[in-house]
């Protein structure tokens, strides 16, 4: 995509939310990319753009504007069976965008498809970074509290939940995986604009 | 009550400063608060730029070893995590902040590193349309 759409004054920039280089290392190698591919232990990314899942694409103009706000999208259908989503829409609607300027949505449109943070998810991004800065300290019981604190304020949040995983020895493809998935899918599968459309109603 | 080096990350700019903590509660003086958040006290009360909060009304937010740091988070609706027993605290975005942010569609900027540890920000790329992607290994 990258390749096809560079020379209409476009760019991809990718952000891991790993807790090092060295977990993104492989993917990054495999894809030698020409665009910037960087590392967000910090999750500083996430914290700027109110994320909570991955992949999470966001597509800012030539301003700086946000034109199309956060919502999860693959690039590919390897992974379709198992979250249902269909890559080609949001590919071909990118492709409309960057090759003609046509964009579905303007700023009102928008502005109502964003989810903004309650009190209690910003408290757990909080959490968060502390739980990450006592990590980095070598402080691993005192960490732990606070990834614990900050996945009971917010608990679709799964650059916490599952973002933390790694991070604390536990298996982001295990079985404390699918609890949360469980989870998830008993509160109805929420997405960016299904809570979106609920916080601006309350 | 222990008397000491305390260490707070203001949406993660982080200060060392010195402070007491009792029973959980964690009280900064007032240049220490002025060194990690950058409020300052005044004859209006306690000011930061051209925003002050009278402080006849909040008196129970100091003692003679400073200010309640938990109580001033609260008093700006900001979150904070704290861990007293390990001396450090994070104050995050306040949810209203954050959100009156996201509402004017200007994206973050940031400066991340790539796998060489060069720095990139998004600002690089004005003049481009721009495809952020968040992903990770889990």
């Amino acid at each position: 995509m990258y390749e096809e759409l560079k020379d209409f004054g476009f760019t991809v920039i990718t952000v891991a939310l790993d807790r090092s280089a060295e977990d993104a290392r492989p993917y990054i190698e495999k894809a030698k990319p020409q665009h910037p591919s960087l590392i967000d232990s910090e999750h500083r990314v996430a914290h700027l753009y109110g994320m909570i899942n991955i992949s999470t694409v966001v597509w800012i103009d030539e301003e700086g504007s946000i034109v199309r706000p956060n919502a999860i999208e693959y690039g590919s259908d390897i992974f379709k069976e198992f979250h249902g989503l269909e890559s080609a829409p949001h590919l071909n609607a990118l492709r409309a965008w960057v090759k003609e300027g046509k964009l579905t949505d303007g700023p009102e449109r928008v502005r109502a498809k964003l989810m903004l943070p309650s009190a209690d998810e910003q408290l757990a991004r909080a959490e968060f970074a502390l739980a990450w800065h006592l990590h980095q300290a070598g402080k691993t019981e005192a960490a732990e509290r606070h990834f614990e604190r900050a996945g009971e304020l917010s608990p679709f949040d799964w650059t916490i939940r599952r973002g933390s995983m790694p991070i604390r020895g536990m298996n982001p493809m295990g079985p404390d995986f699918f609890e949360i998935y469980k989870e998830w899918e008993a509160a109805g599968k929420p997405t960016y604009l299904t809570r979106a459309v609920e916080n601006q109603r309350t | 009550m222990r008397r000491g080096s305390f260490t707070i990350l203001d949406n993660g700019a982080e200060s060392q400063v010195d402070a007491v903590v009792r029973q959980d509660t964690v009280w900064l003086s007032f240049n220490a608060l002025k060194t990690a958040l950058g409020w300052e006290r005044k004859p209006e009360g306690l000011c930061q730029g051209d925003m002050c909060i009278p402080l006849e009304d909040e008196q129970d937010l100091l003692s003679d070893d400073g200010v309640d740091l938990a109580g001033l988070a609260e008093l700006l609706t900001r979150p904070l995590a704290l861990d007293p027993e390990e001396r450090v605290a994070y104050l995050g975005e306040a949810a209203r902040d954050q959100s009156a942010q996201l509402m004017s569609l200007r994206a973050p900027d940031f400066s991340l590193p790539d796998l060489d540890g060069k720095l990139h920000s998004l600002s690089d790329q004005r003049g481009r349309k721009v495809l952020l992607v968040a992903y990770a290994s889990w």
